[in-house]
């Protein structure tokens, strides 16, 4: 495990370090690099909850795209929590790959979610021309941005744009459709077309500068509203303009005084293996995430394959649902009343998936652990509490769905290195492939060799592997991030934070399956 | 009144003082306060319109507002003054020292007018206030006194040959003159002139005078200043001497008392010389007769000031006596208290003066907020007089002085290690002041052996100004760095980051958390001069909940043992408000107090955000500096136009001089302006080679510090 967690350090470490040569050329204009930009925006000394650092990671064969050319994430601007948006200029000119397009629409879905401020620190090329057709079209591609902007705006959350580089055709929409917007000086130029498209329509020779630059927006177009003297100003008047903004996060929790555990979160590292066949007590993981290692559990005897309790993480309760094995009738029912209890007291649920599905087999069939399961499912898919999965093992087939996959819309989902995610394991989906393979032989009336059923099998095997892989998996942004086990304290803490900028609704729940 | 020894004269009317004016401000009105609510006597203020919240005015049982700044029209307002008095039925009028202490129409108009005048009569002072006539009337009365040339004829030729007959090196001293103001030395024949018409400036603003006299000047002189009394019975006694030998710009830093090294035979040649002189001229109150000390310890006499000195506190300490309470006793016409056989010297004491100046600028006398102000515990043998308070403002409108730390110890090398330690534990940040200096000072062993003279500050120079440490301890890099990330981050000591349950604001409790990435925090800063930059990684958490950093330090640090572990916390004394960090680095634990000051903008200079660090033990405090973001720069710059390399006025002050027009050629270091600020004069020199653009001030008009003075074309651009 520890092995598996150097491997993900190591690897984002690298991403975090980008290309030098690009990064000299960048900071040679007297730009600050994206990072950079990041930590002088964000309260001094304070944590950055970044997202999805493995974006795009071994996605476009050859061409490294770091981060996804984007780097999103939380941070607190003058004591206020916001999402943080900047383009990574060094990585393809801040072009939008179609992951990067996905990156961006991810965090605004988590700002609308969680009622945080957007801060974009723009500095793009705009749209990835060779890849328009993956980036343009679809409802889910760049018009997409601002349209969240728009709606986001509407919805009151605040929407403030620093342009620190180019904003060009699409991109220049960032700043115009933002509430505040800074430019900086002779950096920043927003423009619908760019100097060689105005030479090709009119034959008017132009500077990117005189086109669309600091003085021109500032005095004359009124397409900004600040006028920065360099990056570090431009974080300064951002900083400022947050402060002005006159929202409070309104916390309706009762908090209590927060304890760190007692066990030591780096103990993780011994506990879980890399083995996934090798089981372990949730509680072990419990205990250390979460207050005091205190763990107050609900239904401990029954249903025992699912263990459902309420904890404290920095001083904020919450519903903890975690996998002791695989979902019965019981461990169903047990944990659709917990959702319940919680939606009902407006705690915020966590769940820690290592699932390998709803008990299969003649007497679970007959015992209606479908209906058991849509039970769950539907108390999960409907509670409106904050959300927030952390897969710690297996995540397959419809435990996905009971614990709060993708699709149920957690607020936050992130993954051990060591998890695994697909519709079942792959030596499962193997066997039954073989199996379905057998039966079409048999009543061809043609063998089927085992030798075969080997060459059947493997290429299956390798691929489930491949793309159960968590860093498969974070490289098409399907979770928020891998995360280290022993910081997963630290990042539940600080999601659930972030959640609790938005007030908890009411929750009502579809029909459930009597 | 019945003290054996002293001489009592019939006739000699006596009148309470029941209601005391002082006309003075600062830490002298205060002093005087105290000893008059001793002695139960009501106080009345007079203040000018800047004064309005200082301290001497809260001190006062009431105060009246004589108007503007000025000195010329407030403090030395005579008419007004006396005025204030009679209204509020004031019988005296105490003048403290400066403004109108040595004023003869003053003392004059007093007694025309009723009043007691707390002082000499009008006849001494005017004939002391005249060096000429002074020196003639100490010659008669057998006191030794200097050559020198106090003559009429003023012209610059007949000065100069005067000089000559005397021989050089000479001193130029205004006649009027005093505290150093309009006093110049001519090493040799070349500079007299120049130097005389400096004097004769100065002069002539401080004291409306510029007449001058010249006298030999005496090499490694000492100044040794001897205590007298005199009361309205005829008696004069002296309370031993002060060494005030060690001086900058010809005025007193250090003063003590008895003076190091003087014999016993000298000290009552000294005493009974200066009651000669007291005597000689009728002498009524506490005065003070300045001699000069060769190393041979022959001396002569300078001058008597016929007022009560600065550095009085001193000859308090060792003499175990209250010289304002005697000031008063005796202008109520009572004999002094004590006659000559039954005054003692007992231990040793020190005066430092604590300035609003900066040292390593030539003294150059500064102004500007008390930011923080503390200063050691009062006790019998500690006293610290001062007129201000934190949060008070030292203004360029009058004498820059901070307050005067007095300390008292059975010998001198006691009372000198109580000095020191008390200088560590005055803290001021705000301004610019010399307290790190006099710290040197007391710490020097050539002052510890008491070999002084009033060249002193010039001939160790080299040890009392190390040159600058061009490198600073890596664990000092480190400590400065955690104060800085720790004080700066936003957990520190701010409450609405904190929750109902008084939770820290997750986001700073992960403080500097990135997720997979090491949390590693670059801090570059200026420790003095030295531009160090240290990396820190957060390893830990101690058992008390400190967190553990390794850090790295790179810039001007020293060689070796650059990797340091620290960890360390800070706190806020609730009661004094004051930052305390604790830091453990490589298992030394240390404290140090932490004052910080705020960045602040204004015209065409910004100062960065800096912060102090008071070590709790014996080594000097550090200025730290954080890097000014380059946008405020640049912003001021746009605001106020850039004055690198351009001559700028070093304080607020008055244009007495433009020697240099639009079109002039001027060389590096050739004088452009001469301006008077506080008092003193100061040439403002071509910093660079160049041609002059514009001159932006004209003469008698005032430039703010750091204004441009003199444009001088910007080097690239074509001429």
């Amino acid at each position: 495990m520890l092995q598996l967690t150097n491997e993900l350090r190591c690897t984002v470490s690298e991403i975090s370090l980008g290309d030098k040569n690009a990064q000299k050329r960048h900071v040679s204009k007297g730009k600050m690099l994206p990072r950079e930009r990041i930590k002088g925006l964000i309260d001094q000394d304070t944590a950055f909850l970044e997202f999805s650092q493995l974006a795009g990671y071994n996605l476009y064969g050859n061409e490294n795209v770091p981060a996804g050319g984007i780097i999103t994430g939380i941070g607190r601007v003058a004591g206020k929590e916001c999402v943080i948006v900047a383009n990574d200029a060094t990585v393809k000119g801040g072009t939008y790959y179609p992951v990067t397009v996905k990156k961006h629409l991810r965090a605004q879905d988590i700002a609308r979610q969680n009622n945080l401020p957007c801060i974009y620190m723009v500095d793009s090329g705009g749209a990835n021309l060779p890849r328009q057709a993956e980036v343009f079209p679809d409802r889910d591609h760049f018009g997409r941005i601002f349209y969240n902007q728009a709606t986001m705006s509407a919805a009151g959350i605040p929407q403030i744009a620093i342009v620190m580089g180019s904003c060009t055709a699409g991109g220049a929409y960032v700043p115009a459709m933002s509430d505040e917007s800074i430019i900086v000086r002779k950096q920043g130029t927003i423009f619908l077309g760019g100097p060689p498209l105005v030479e090709a329509a009119t034959s008017e020779k132009v500077s990117a500068e005189e086109l669309g630059g600091a003085d021109l927006h500032c005095s004359k177009s009124g397409v900004t509203d600040h006028y920065a003297l360099d990056d570090q100003h431009a974080l300064y008047i951002a900083r400022s303009v947050v402060s002005n903004l006159n929202i409070k996060k309104k916390v309706e929790l009762c908090v209590e005084k927060s304890e760190e555990p007692l066990f030591d979160p780096q103990e993780l590292y011994g506990i879980i293996g890399t083995n996934l066949k090798r089981t372990f007590d949730v509680r072990e993981v419990v205990a250390r995430i979460v207050d005091g290692s205190r763990f107050n559990e609900y239904k401990k005897m029954y249903g025992d394959t699912l263990v459902c309790g309420f904890a404290r993480v920095f001083g904020i309760p919450v519903g903890i649902i975690g996998n002791n094995g695989v979902l019965f009738s019981e461990s169903a029912l047990k944990g659709t009343h917990f959702i319940e209890l919680c939606c009902q007291r407006k705690i915020p649920l966590v769940f820690l998936q290592n699932i390998t599905g709803f008990m299969v087999g003649k007497d679970a069939e007959a015992g209606g652990i479908a209906k058991d399961g849509a039970k769950m499912v539907t108390a999960v898919a409907c509670a409106n509490v904050p959300k927030i999965t952390i897969i710690i093992g297996g995540s397959y087939g419809a435990g996905n769905y009971g614990m709060c996959g993708r699709s149920y819309g957690p607020r936050f989902l992130y993954m051990w290195p060591n998890a695994r995610i697909s519709v079942m394991g792959g030596e499962q989906a193997a066997t039954v492939l073989a199996t379905i393979t057998r039966d079409q032989r048999m009543r061809e009336g043609k063998p089927f060799t085992e030798e075969e059923e080997e060459q059947l099998k493997n290429p299956i095997i390798k691929r489930f592997e491949k793309e159960g892989n968590p860093f498969y998996a974070s490289a098409r942004l399907w979770d928020d991030g891998v995360i280290d086990p022993a910081d997963t304290r630290t990042v539940l803490g600080l999601s659930l934070s972030a959640t609790l900028n938005a007030p908890i609704p009411k929750t009502r729940f579809g029909v459930f399956r009597m | 009144y019945g003290i054996a020894g002293l001489e009592v004269k019939e006739g000699v009317e006596t009148r309470q003082i029941e209601k005391l004016l002082i006309a003075n401000r600062g830490e002298i009105a205060c002093r005087v306060m105290r000893t008059a609510k001793k002695m139960g006597i009501q106080t009345v203020a007079v203040y000018s319109e800047v004064d309005r919240n200082q301290m001497h005015v809260e001190m006062a049982d009431e105060a009246y507002c004589i108007g503007p700044a000025a000195p010329t029209l407030s403090y030395l307002k005579m008419d007004k003054i006396v005025d204030v008095a009679k209204s509020s039925g004031a019988q005296a009028i105490h003048p403290g020292y400066g403004f109108l202490s040595e004023n003869a129409e003053f003392a004059e108009l007093c007694s025309q007018e009723n009043v007691i005048f707390v002082g000499p009569p009008s006849t001494a002072i005017r004939d002391m206030g005249i060096k000429s006539t002074s020196k003639k009337i100490m010659s008669a009365a057998n006191v030794p006194i200097i050559e020198g040339y106090h003559g009429e004829t003023q012209t610059n030729d007949h000065l100069l040959r005067e000089a000559e007959k005397i021989g050089f090196p000479i001193m130029i001293k205004a006649v009027r003159g005093g505290g150093g103001k309009g006093m110049r030395i001519a090493m040799e024949k070349e500079n007299f002139i120049e130097q005389l018409e400096a004097a004769r400036r100065e002069a002539k603003s401080s004291f409306g005078d510029d007449v001058m006299l010249i006298e030999k000047y005496v090499d490694r002189p000492r100044h040794v200043e001897v205590q007298v009394f005199g009361d309205h019975h005829g008696n004069a006694v002296y309370l031993f001497e002060r060494d005030c030998s060690v001086q900058r710009r010809h005025q007193k830093v250090i003063e003590e008392s008895p003076a190091p090294g003087i014999s016993h035979e000298t000290r009552v040649e000294l005493g009974e010389a200066a009651v000669r002189a007291a005597k000689a001229v009728g002498y009524v109150g506490a005065g003070t007769v300045e001699f000069v000390m060769d190393p041979e310890q022959k001396f002569y006499f300078m001058e008597m000031n016929t007022r009560l000195q600065v550095e009085h506190p001193v000859t308090e300490m060792v003499t175990g006596t209250d010289l304002v309470e005697w000031q008063l006793k005796v202008a109520q016409g009572e004999p002094m208290p004590l006659e000559q056989k039954n005054i003692t010297l007992r231990g040793h004491s020190f005066e430092a003066r604590i300035y609003a100046e900066d040292p390593d600028n030539d003294f150059m006398p500064g102004a500007g907020p008390l930011h923080y102000l503390s200063g050691p515990v009062e006790t019998d043998s500690i006293r610290v007089e001062t007129g201000v308070r934190q949060g008070d403002e030292v203004t360029p409108d009058y004498d820059p002085m901070i307050a005067k730390l007095v300390v008292w110890g059975p010998d001198r090398a006691q009372a000198l290690r109580k000095l020191q330690s008390n200088l560590i534990n005055y803290t001021i940040v705000g301004l610019d002041t010399n307290v790190k200096f006099l710290y040197q000072l007391a710490s020097n062993s050539h002052f510890a052996s008491g070999d002084v003279h009033t060249g002193f500050i010039e001939q160790h120079f080299g040890e009392l100004f190390p040159s600058k440490a061009a490198t600073v301890s890596p664990q000092l890099a480190c400590q400065a760095a955690f104060v800085h990330m720790i004080t700066s981050s936003n957990n520190f000591n701010k409450e609405e980051n904190q929750d109902l349950a008084g939770n820290t604001d997750p986001f700073s409790r992960c403080a500097g958390f990135m997720v997979n990435l090491s949390p590693t925090s670059e801090t570059s800063l200026k420790i003095g001069d030295c531009d160090v930059t240290v990396q820190a990684i957060r390893i830990g958490t101690t058992s008390n909940g400190e967190t553990i950093y390794s850090m790295s330090v790179s810039g001007d640090v020293d060689v070796g043992a650059d990797e340091i572990t620290l960890s360390g916390y800070a706190r806020v004394d609730p009661e004094t408000a004051a930052t305390y960090v604790v830091t453990t680095v490589n298992d030394v634990t240390q404290r140090h107090k932490v004052v910080m000051f705020p960045e602040k903008v204004k015209g065409s200079s910004v100062e960065p955000d800096s912060f102090h660090l008071f070590p709790s033990h014996h080594s000097a405090s550090v200025k730290v500096t954080l890097p000014l973001p380059s946008f405020l720069t640049r912003q001021a710059a746009a605001a106020g136009g850039n004055t690198a390399g351009q001559p700028i006025a070093p304080m607020t002050g008055k244009i007495e001089k433009v020697l240099v027009s639009p079109g002039d050629n001027v060389t590096r270091g050739q004088p452009l302006v001469v301006m008077i600020a506080m008092k003193m004069e100061h040439t403002i020199r071509a910093p660079r080679d160049g041609v002059v653009e514009s001159v932006r001030y004209a003469e008698q008009e005032s430039a703010e510090k750091d204004a441009l003075l003199v444009k001088l074309k910007e080097l690239d651009e074509p001429q």
